[in-house]
């Protein structure tokens, strides 16, 4: 696929906390989940290895917001397991292994706060109780600004940037936590080729320092091409492969 | 139990303009002095946790901890205990009834609130009337500033010392679950917990205030600096700042005023307070009405 636009390459990210060895990033078995009437997750099983980027296709109600609240440990599954570099959940976001990318809708964008002070949350679990940023916090925060070209911007009120600029303000916060999993949801949805290309070279970038990428997404054609993995959702898992092969099994 | 504020010394009249001396005349009253500090005190405190509550959408939630706790601060006075006791226990009490009521049932947050506050302060009131409680009502509605107790002074100074400490210290993880839980629980931080913190704090300063300025200037110190604060800055510490800088200068100036006009003085506080915020409305550079009207064309703050 030709890209429409040349990014400058940014170099490549520090190395993230490996996986141990012969562990997924992601492990889920068995996972039953869902709300009041009746599970939406009917027996899923997942496994992300590091150093991939993988598509999670589908429909509203298939279950893909269940099963990122589940991977955020907003809700608790009924049944099965779930596993983060080989440890449970909460010891793995204490470890700070999850970072988490939100869609637009989900955020107060009259708060007042600026750019800089967003991507410098995403160190908040590295630094001491007191969240006082020590140097190597404050370098990767501006390392993350200039990845997403968001230098010039750092000190605007997150209000008074546009949709693509919001999205990289949430990715460079994303990248400074330096954390091996990413879930990212719909972050393609609205933004111009130029930032497109650009998130999507954070995204190689993560996946070869060893991250494991994980993006929502409601429809097929939404899909990155990038991507090595597509998972289609419809309470677990019903078709899982490369792009070009998932693509076609779902052509009538 | 006495409270030893500090005083501070005989005012150096002859460095001062004689206006001025005239106007700062009722300062010098002791009563005035003790009146002021606790005034500020309690500013302070409220004006620091009103920065949390609106902008987590919870300026209704200082209207209702702080009528909740009437019912506390009377059957803690018939049972000889501490006010402050039962008055922390309602407190907290109420908020995890509205947490649990509207988590569990489909009634609204906002309604929630208003059922369970109006229905506290309803049972204070029958309690009132029928216990012999040595509670005067019109004491808790506006506070009785320049007649407090020693012992309650240094309930008070204790408590707010301490939840402005713990506020000050928390802030950062506070305000990251006020603008984005889901990323506070990705980092391995319990924003529900986080967010009963706050409630707790909510509760003691209620607690804090209640004799003090009373329930009815509680209520806009807990809302309204931090509505003030928010149309000037784009920075959270600058917002705690203004904020608390604009609820002592109130305080400060509401206390003269009342002293001069011989009026209420929560009434005199929150009026100043009212007023300010109706000049930053107004006025703020950016965010104020008339702003509004000047050229979309005008660059972001760079």
């Amino acid at each position: 696929m030709p890209l429409p636009f040349v990014v400058p390459a940014a170099g490549p990210l520090a190395p993230l906390v490996p996986a141990p060895a012969g562990l997924d990033r992601i492990t889920v078995t068995g996972l039953w989940a869902g709300y009041g009437d009746g599970p939406v997750l009917q027996g899923l099983d997942l496994q992300l290895a590091a150093g991939s980027i993988c598509a999670l296709v589908g429909s509203n109600g298939a279950g893909k917001s269940t099963l990122f609240r589940c991977l955020m440990g907003f809700l608790a599954p009924s049944r099965g397991t779930l596993r983060i570099d080989g440890l449970p959940l909460a010891e793995a976001q204490r470890r700070q292994r999850v970072a988490y990318v939100p869609q637009s809708e989900e955020v107060d964008w009259q708060f007042p706060i600026q750019v800089r002070d967003v991507v410098m949350m995403g160190r908040y679990g590295h630094m001491n109780l007191l969240r006082w940023p020590a140097a190597s916090d404050r370098a990767a925060v501006e390392a993350a600004l200039e990845r997403l070209e968001l230098l010039p911007l750092a000190r605007r009120q997150i209000g008074a940037l546009s949709g693509g600029q919001r999205k990289r303000t949430f990715l460079a916060r994303a990248l400074a936590q330096q954390a091996g999993v990413l879930l990212l949801d719909e972050p393609f949805s609205g933004v111009d080729a130029r930032t497109e290309a650009l998130i999507r070279g954070q995204l190689l970038d993560l996946r070869d320092a060893g991250g494991s990428v994980l993006i929502a997404s409601h429809d097929l054609a939404g899909i990155p091409g990038f991507c090595d993995r597509v998972l289609l959702l419809q309470g677990r898992i019903i078709a899982d492969g490369p792009p070009a092969t998932v693509l076609a099994a779902q052509r009538p | 139990m006495t409270l030893q504020l500090p005083m501070p010394l005989d005012p150096p009249a002859v460095l001062l303009h004689p206006l001025l001396n005239d106007l700062l005349e009722p300062l010098q009253a002791g009563f005035m002095q003790r009146a002021g500090l606790l005034g500020v005190l309690v500013a302070v405190v409220c004006a620091s946790l009103s920065c949390f509550l609106t902008l987590r959408g919870w300026a209704l939630m200082g209207d209702a901890v702080s009528h909740a706790v009437l019912p506390g601060v009377v059957l803690a006075y018939a049972l000889a205990l501490p006010y402050a006791l039962g008055a922390f226990l309602f407190g907290v009490g109420a908020v995890s009834l509205m947490g649990v009521i509207s988590r569990r049932s489909r009634v609204k947050e906002d309604t929630v609130i208003g059922v369970v506050f109006s229905g506290c302060f309803a049972l204070g009131l029958v309690l009132i009337s029928k216990l012999r409680s040595g509670v005067d009502l019109a004491h808790i509605l506006f506070g009785n500033l320049l007649g407090i107790s020693d012992g309650d002074a240094l309930q008070t100074v204790l408590i707010a010392v301490g939840v402005l400490l713990v506020l000050l210290l928390r802030r950062r993880d506070l305000l990251l679950v006020c603008f984005d839980p889901a990323h506070a629980r990705a980092i391995g931080l319990r924003p529900a917990r986080l967010q009963m913190l706050l409630l707790v704090l909510l509760s003691l300063t209620a607690v804090a205030a209640l004799q003090t300025v009373g329930i009815i200037l509680v209520v806009a110190m807990l809302v309204t600096p931090g509505a003030t604060a928010y149309l000037l800055t784009d920075r959270f510490d600058r917002l705690l700042l203004l904020a608390i800088g604009s609820a002592v200068a109130a305080t400060l100036l509401g206390l003269l005023l009342s002293y001069w006009l011989d009026a209420s003085t929560g009434g005199c506080i929150v009026v100043v307070q009212t007023l300010q915020f109706a000049v930053v409305l107004l006025l703020a550079p950016r965010y104020g009405l008339l702003a509004r009207r000047r050229p979309a064309s005008l660059p972001p703050e760079s």
